[in-house]
């Protein structure tokens, strides 16, 4: 399966895949870029998941973000498609093989604003991927225009003042029915890591809105999605630890009562330490009001704000055979058989 | 451009009977059932072996509009429109005046007498019976006896035109599907009326009908149902499509059918995913990723959907990503005469995209045709690895035909070239993009593939043969040549052209749904001493038998149904020494050719 050399020193996971088989091409983005952290967190998170980068696709829209998936897993294949149509795109992708895992980049302009119709769909057939926006409140490669997700009385060098009201990405996806919903900031490496592995044993579609700092465009300490303010205002929600399915929870390691823990569909599971805000992450009227609440504060609150494991997914929906993918079927399976065209004329008249 | 205003004369001599030739129309309103009245009489005709073809002109509305169905009999066989009728049923209010003034002289005219308007001709038989009495006294649920009270008029054709009772029970029969309840209370009507005119009517017109033996070996046949049935056979795996007329029933007779033909006794799930997306362009979209994919996709839509998926259509086209659209045809441009037929998308698919883009196009020109290229664009798509659109059009997608049966595909599947691990195995140096057998069309792999050397990232910018970014120019222009290229390879992979060519001077180029109106046509000519020569067109690009075929001939006339002649510019494009040869006969008023015009058309200009 490997083609990796077998170095003295490279150390390999459970696959037989050393850190740098999970890489792509260098970055082309800014130094500092938010965006540059996560792809380094995606490479971390499936080396340490032992995921064959055979058995994951990327996708993406267009901007910087949706550059970043050449910067990751290049033995994965890639999709980077339209402005704001990746969904479409990883809707129609999941039909081929169904067993295999997607991850798709998107930004904020490219999520909220020109794909605002094709996020929210997404989210309602709950196709089995995760969704990373990588939200920076600007537009990077056209040179610092607003975005939808940038706050009201934002002020930017050449754009002035931004009058309107932003779009929240994850109070869209709970209005959605999104299954797994969680914000994280790409200055909390850790926590991102955990979010992505959590995500990715998510039967259906887990978004992530990970506020991740324009270092060119909109890094002044006041505005919201700079490193800055990020820091100065993250409140995690838990200690959140992901526990592969293959890992046993040793007895005792996590005290109830103070803890809380979900299995997910693939028997991976999350054990959430809670914190000051106590919070549940598998109630929706709790998340909501969560979200509430971080608004009215002005707080960054990250981690999982809402997961219901066990909703079907469109793979599931569509009744697809469990084993053997579509992309796999001959003609023997596709073409009726000759007698089948008597039926068809017989359909007619 | 010749637009002739013809009036066929058709005026019978006293006395002598007219059979099996002439047009009758039903005039109602949308929504109120009429489509059941329509179809029985139409297929109990069909049943009698008389050639016969059916027009339904609707309204954008779903209920309250009026709407005609004109179904033609014709003992030659001709299945095009004509634009005159001898008889008229007239059912609605809001037209009745109209209906009444349109029928042609010598012809009948019936009527519910629950309309009260004063009859002004005298040149024609008129009939009135009481339409809403049969349903009345049937029974039919107080809620459904408005949708039976139009079998009346078929049970007082039935008698007044001599048509077979137990034809039309058979077609009950199969619009019903054997239910017995619903065929019972719409024969019943249809019975209690015939006797009602058989006891009331004394006729006085000439037009019936007789038993032919015409229409053996023929099926009756909607093209939209026919082109989704033989994407079934095709293999389809994925479809995602958006509502929209004229195209919907592309996409339905896949989801209603599918099951029947692909679903196995005992199968680990299905063979196929269907999505009604959210709109034209994540439709597309979803095709394109399946496609991307490995899989057999499709979508369907009309002209403003086909508007919407332009972006995709550029992407799949330069990343080379099979995918196969249906473009059900309608009057444009913007929402247009949404209910109404056309061949204005020919132009604007063709070059479907920014940039320098050309797309293969599939031109049925049957329903039996709709179903060929059902299943045979999927093997072109996947061997040309690029989108291809079949265009078809609300006449031939929408309205039944008598068309020959269909037949099972004649060749396997074609996959394309698509590697699997096995056969990289065996390769040393695969790259995607690379033209390895110099007839342009590269290698590809789909996700899935476990050899680690199979990956490869789709993009829509710039890239080498590795699919790699590139914004180097000899990158950019060696692979914008390569896709020339496989544009040219594609004509290897066309259906070739339908040739009917007798050593005449003057030829006719046409395709899609103008073929019944053309072929009849050439008769009239042929008869006014004009002998032509037909090339029906069956795909772009061009094979050579499409130049042969101008070169032969001193004139060629290109019919098409749009306002600017738009695959005559495309011929004048790909054929630029025979421009002054090409002339363009183009109608764009909505409604299926009639014979009449391409006659008087060709006449005028060969004056």
């Amino acid at each position: 399966m490997t083609e990796t050399a077998q170095m003295p020193n490279v150390q390999l996971n459970l696959v037989g895949l050393s850190k740098n088989d999970y890489r792509g091409a260098p970055t082309t983005l800014c130094a500092g870029c938010g965006h540059n952290s996560i792809s380094n967190q995606i490479i971390a998170a499936a080396y340490e998941l032992n995921v064959v980068p055979e058995e994951m696709i990327k996708l993406s829209g267009i901007g910087c973000s949706s550059k970043s998936p050449a910067y990751f897993l290049n033995r994965s294949f890639g999709f980077n498609s339209l402005h704001g149509r990746m969904p479409s795109v990883a809707t129609g992708a999941m039909f081929g093989d169904h067993r295999l895992r997607a991850l798709a980049v998107s930004g904020d302009g490219d999520t909220t604003n020109i794909g605002m119709g094709q996020f929210k769909h997404i989210m309602r057939r709950n196709v089995p991927m995760v969704y990373i926006v990588e939200n920076n409140g600007v537009y990077g490669l056209t040179k610092g225009q607003f975005s939808a997700t940038a706050e009201k009385g934002l002020r930017l060098k050449y754009q002035g003042l931004n009058p309107f009201t932003p779009v929240d990405v994850v109070e869209e996806a709970m209005a959605s029915g999104a299954t797994f919903v969680a914000r994280s900031f790409a200055g909390d490496a850790n926590q991102v890591k955990a979010l992505i592995k959590a995500a990715l044993s998510h039967n259906g579609l887990a978004i992530l809105d990970i506020i991740s700092p324009c270092v060119t465009f909109n890094n002044e300490d006041d505005s919201r999605h700079s490193y800055g303010w990020g820091r100065e205002h993250q409140e995690p929600l838990h200690d959140f630890t992901f526990v592969p399915r293959e890992q046993e929870i040793q007895v005792g390691e996590f005290p109830e009562g103070t803890t809380k823990t979900v299995t997910m569909h693939d028997g991976a599971t999350i054990v959430l330490k809670k914190l000051d805000r106590g919070h549940d992450p598998t109630s929706r009227s709790a998340a909501m009001r969560l979200l509430e609440d971080a608004r009215n504060e002005a707080v960054l609150l990250t981690g999982l704000i809402y997961v219901e494991p066990n909703q079907p997914s469109l793979t599931d929906v569509a009744e697809l055979s469990t084993n053997r993918p579509l992309n796999r079927m001959t003609e023997a399976d596709l073409r009726p058989d000759k007698s089948m065209i008597e039926t068809a004329n017989a359909m007619m008249f | 451009m010749a637009t002739p205003q013809v009036q066929e004369k058709q005026q019978p001599e006293t006395g002598k009977a007219v059979v099996n030739d002439f047009s009758m129309t039903v005039a109602t309103k949308n929504g109120s059932g009429s489509q059941t009245s329509n179809l029985t009489l139409l297929r109990a005709l069909f049943k009698m072996g008389i050639p016969i073809s059916g027009k339904n002109l609707f309204p954008s509305n779903i209920q309250g509009l009026p709407t005609w169905y004109t179904i033609r009999l014709s003992k030659k066989g001709y299945l095009a429109r004509r634009a005159e009728h001898e008889i008229v049923v007239a059912m609605n209010e809001d037209t009745f005046v109209e209906d009444l003034a349109s029928v042609a002289p010598g012809g009948a005219f019936y009527y519910g007498d629950h309309l009260k308007f004063e009859i002004n001709r005298t040149d024609i038989s008129v009939y009135s019976f009481p339409a809403k009495k049969f349903a009345k006294d049937s029974s039919a649920p107080a809620t459904l006896r408005d949708y039976v009270a139009n079998m009346a008029y078929v049970g007082v054709l039935a008698h007044m035109l001599e048509i077979d009772m137990a034809k039309i029970r058979e077609a009950l029969e199969y619009h019903f599907d054997g239910k017995e309840k619903p065929i019972a209370i719409n024969m019943g009507v249809i019975e209690a009326a015939y006797e009602w005119a058989k006891a009331n009517l004394t006729k006085s017109d000439p037009y019936r009908v007789e038993p032919m033996d015409e229409t053996k070996g023929f099926i009756m046949a909607d093209g939209n149902t026919a082109g989704a049935l033989g994407s079934i056979f095709g293999g389809l795996q994925f479809m995602a499509w958006y509502p929209i007329t004229p195209a919907s029933s592309v996409a339905e007779g896949v989801s209603h059918n599918i099951a029947k033909f692909r679903d196995k006794e005992g199968q680990d799930g299905k063979t196929y995913g269907i999505v009604q997306a959210e709109d034209e362009l994540a439709a597309i979209g979803m095709a394109v990723g399946a496609g991307w994919s490995g899989l057999r996709a499709m979508t369907s839509t009309s002209g403003p959907g086909i508007s919407l998926m332009t972006e995709f259509v550029g992407l799949a086209a330069y990343a080379e990503i099979p995918v196969v659209i249906w473009d059900v045809q309608r009057v444009g441009p913007s929402t247009g005469l949404p209910t109404r037929t056309s061949q204005g998308d020919i132009i604007s698919t063709y070059f479907l995209g920014h940039g320098d883009t050309k797309h293969i196009m599939l031109l049925p020109g049957s329903a039996s045709e709709c179903f060929e290229f059902g299943w045979k664009s999927f093997d072109i798509a996947e061997r040309m690895q690029t989108p291809v659109f079949v265009m078809s059009d609300l006449d031939l997608g929408m309205n039944t035909w008598m068309t020959k049966p269909f037949e099972y595909p004649n060749t396997p599947m074609d996959r394309g070239k698509i590697l699997w691990e096995e056969d990289l195995e065996k390769l040393s140096d695969w790259q995607r993009y690379k033209d390895v057998d110099g007839d342009g069309i590269p290698y590809r792999t789909a996700p899935g593939n476990k050899h680690p050397r199979s990956a490869w990232f789709a993009r829509g910018t710039g890239h080498n043969d590795n699919a790699k970014y590139s914004e180097r120019s000899e990158d950019w222009e060696k692979n914008m040549m390569r896709l020339k290229h496989k544009f040219e390879t594609a004509v290897n992979y066309m259906p070739k052209p339908e040739v009917i060519s007798n050593g005449n001077k003057v030829g006719i180029i046409s395709y899609g749904s103008t073929d019944a109106a053309i072929l009849e046509a050439r008769d009239y000519l042929a008869e006014g001493g004009l002998q032509t020569d037909y090339l029906r067109l069956r795909a772009v690009p061009f094979t050579d038998e499409v130049k042969d075929f101008i070169e032969k001939h001193d004139r060629v006339y290109v019919v098409e149904m749009n306002r600017d002649g738009q695959m005559n510019m495309i011929l004048r494009l790909e054929y630029p020494e025979h421009t002054t040869k090409l002339i363009s006969l183009a109608k764009h008023d909505g409604m299926p050719l009639t014979a009449n015009w391409v006659k008087e058309a060709v006449e005028l200009q060969e004056k």
